[in-house]
């Protein structure tokens, strides 16, 4: 903690002068891959060389100009980067604050889930891998992967729990036209975290010939590292798009948080601004009660899943709970590590938003701004007018919203929730 | 030493011309007496060394019986706590050492002090957690020390040569009762032949494990299987194969299969001349 302090005062002062700096301190994780107290490895010990070899191929691929430029390349004429930062102005009406979108839901295939899965797509050529496995939720990383697969001629299987695929059937089709083996996960909920334990035996099982395609920012060291770098291209571009439109830095930034991805995505080139609010809304679902949300950050106590040590929900005995969430993109009952050492800092704020509060604010921007949005940032609309009703909002203010998502493939999941069948 | 009573039981067995048998139940299953039960005839079938599962419900090391197996003792209000009186029921009817198995997040949240005196109290000479790799152990290992207990490290055929130095170092320096050398790539349960590179992987731990036995887990699933391992290893831990035979068992009959299967296992499990 006393590290932290003299960090966040350090940068403050650094700063302060200069909001107009675009280099980015990057001091942490560390080399044991740790968050503070948070992240780490610990994982069976028949993946740990694999994780070697993959931090090993990603400092290479650091330093080599020509994967930077590839994947620079395919960024701006394959996935259509950068995406706008849409000043909302019907929504900036209603909440009397300047909110802009980061537009995700315009990247190609429709999240920002493509950022991470192009980018470790070419790692895995790189390490001379030819299979690609990945676990998907809403079914946007795992479309991501099939798409990132298909374009670079790698075989891919996709890990997704039979509650997910019934929720998301418009999804798991979309893979299968992609070209990815979809394989149904039975144990457990059914849902993200099952077809994480699915995916990670299948690496144990095939780790000299396989990546593991991880999706969010969650998983042993490097990945949470990883995912972070992959999808900083948000921030950095809404931190250069609003410096661009406003001649200054937004007040605050505001993502949904599952695994964390899009959020960490957009706040980690904000980190060093200190002025510069950044809040995380999780997954509310229908209560503060164990089992009845997915929310770790807001819920949680510290505990081991998935390869990292971070917020989780979790019974007294340690075993993990089952999660609940209107959205399958933030049904799960963990978070990146970073995540956790953002919010043990102080540096970034977490909430939560309940299941009927995203239907609102899904409704809401349909409306406002005739974009349907993606029921994950559904969640981080509806917080801005929670904040909105409790005063907390300034007259004139400028926000960021990580609009992560479009939300096309939650229709089917949407109508009957608002008494409408298709 | 802390870790006399395991290396003491590999010792015998090696007297007596066997490598060590070393039998696997989850604590809770099929409910958490008739898991003491099968501890108590795997003692009368001669274990060396028993190892007692700790359901969790996110066993990612972990395939089909066993996953299953756990989830059945969660779903009958196995934990922990549950798991470490199992062990002192256990270890007040026989003299076998008894070893705990199981995902570290439930020792994390009982406290890993708490969670070692507990142990030590129950009985329990070791610990097997099969996600915490060495280079996460030492706050495990500074927590166990005090108690008598020792963890038990695993190596994999993926583990390379530095890998391996690694991990039979943090054994060394742990002294643990023995290393759990993975026979193949993949996760838990019973196979049909044992991986054609093992005599090669475990040349490699032999070279590196000093006095420490060595056990192969992990698919070893037939009398034929222990036969093999026993040339080339000091021990030999069966999981899914004795659970399988449990549960195709008619019923009534589970602890006698269970308790014969393991005769088998290690009658057959004979050292090289």
């Amino acid at each position: 903690m006393i590290f932290v302090f003299i960090f966040v005062a350090f940068v403050f002062e650094e700063r302060s002068g200069d909001n107009q700096m675009t280099s980015e301190v990057q001091t942490y994780p560390d080399a044991r891959g740790r968050f503070g107290a948070f992240g780490g490895r610990y994982v069976p010990e028949s993946i740990m060389a694999a994780l070697d070899q993959l931090e090993q191929a990603y400092a290479e691929a650091q330093r080599d100009p020509a994967f930077s430029d590839e994947l620079a390349l395919l960024q701006r004429t394959y996935v259509g980067r950068p995406t706008p930062l849409y000043l909302a102005r019907n929504l900036s009406a209603q909440l009397g604050a300047k909110v802009y979108l980061k537009r995700e839901d315009l990247a190609h295939t429709g999240a920002h889930k493509i950022n991470n899965a192009l980018g470790q797509a070419l790692l895995t050529q790189r390490m001379g891998k030819r299979r690609v496995i990945a676990e998907t939720g809403a079914g946007q990383h795992g479309v991501a992967t099939a798409t990132a697969c298909a374009l670079l001629g790698l075989e891919c299987v996709v890990y997704m729990g039979s509650e997910d695929i019934r929720r998301q059937s418009l999804n798991a089709f979309r893979m299968k036209l992609l070209g990815a083996e979809v394989r149904a996960v039975d144990s457990g909920s059914r849902t993200l975290k099952d077809a994480i334990n699915e995916a990670m035996r299948d690496w144990v099982t095939n780790v000299n010939t396989t990546h593991y395609i991880i999706g969010s920012a969650v998983g042993p060291h490097p990945f949470p590292q990883l995912v972070r770098d992959f999808q900083a291209v948000i921030g950095r571009e809404a931190r250069a798009q609003i410096l661009a439109a406003e001649s200054r830095l937004p007040d605050r930034v505001i993502a949904c948080v599952g695994g964390g991805s899009n959020a960490i995505g957009i706040f980690h080139p904000f980190v060093d601004d200190a002025s510069v609010q950044l809040i995380g809304v999780e997954a509310g679902g229908q209560g503060a009660g164990l089992g009845a949300n997915a929310a770790p950050l807001s819920f949680g106590q510290p505990g081991v899943l998935h390869g990292s040590y971070s917020y989780l929900l979790q019974t007294d005995d340690g075993q993990v709970v089952e999660t609940q969430s209107v959205s399958a993109g933030l049904d799960y009952p963990g978070v990146g590590p970073e995540h956790s050492y953002l919010k043990d800092s102080g540096r970034a704020t977490y909430t939560s938003a309940d299941d009927a509060a995203a239907l609102r604010g899904f409704a809401l921007l349909c409306r406002t701004e005739g974009i349907i949005p993606a029921l994950e940032p559904a969640h981080a609309l509806a917080k801005l007018v929670e904040l909105r009703e409790a005063g907390d909002i300034r007259d004139g203010e400028i926000i960021i919203l990580n609009l992560s998502g479009r939300g096309d493939k939650d229709i089917t999941s949407v109508a009957p929730l608002l008494g409408v069948s298709l | 030493m802390t870790d006399a009573p395991i290396r003491a039981a590999f010792a015998r067995a090696k007297v007596e011309g066997r490598a060590a048998f070393v039998p696997y139940i989850m604590a809770g299953y099929p409910d958490a007496a008739t898991s003491v039960a099968l501890a108590r005839a795997l003692a009368e079938a001669g274990a060396d060394v028993i190892e007692l599962g700790v359901p969790f419900s996110d066993p990612l090391a972990d395939g089909a019986t066993i996953q299953h197996a756990g989830q059945r003792a969660l779903e009958g209000g196995m934990t922990l706590a549950g798991t470490i009186a199992v062990a002192r029921a256990v270890t007040e009817a026989t003299q076998v050492p008894l070893v705990l198995m199981g995902y570290y997040n439930p020792f994390l949240r009982m406290g890993l002090a708490q969670a070692c005196q507990a142990a030590a109290a129950a009985g329990v000479r070791g610990l097997i957690i099969p996600d915490l790799p060495a280079e996460e152990a030492e706050p495990l290992i500074a927590a166990a020390r005090p108690h008598g207990i020792t963890p038990i490290f695993l190596v994999t055929p993926t583990s390379p040569a530095a890998r391996i130095t690694q991990v039979t170092q943090a054994a060394q320096a742990a002294a643990s009762g023995f290393i759990y050398a993975v026979s193949l790539s993949g996760v838990t349960g019973a196979r049909a032949a044992l991986a054609q590179d093992l005599p090669d992987f475990l040349a490699r731990v032999r070279a590196q494990a000093g006095e420490i036995p060595i056990a192969v887990g992990f698919g070893v699933a037939t009398p034929a299987h222990a036969a093999q391992i026993a040339r080339m290893a000091d021990g030999v831990v069966v999981a899914s194969a004795l659970i399988n035979a449990f549960d195709a068992a008619p019923i009534g009959t589970g602890l006698a299969a269970v308790g014969h299967l393991a005769r088998e296992l290690r009658a057959a499990a004979l050292l090289a001349p």
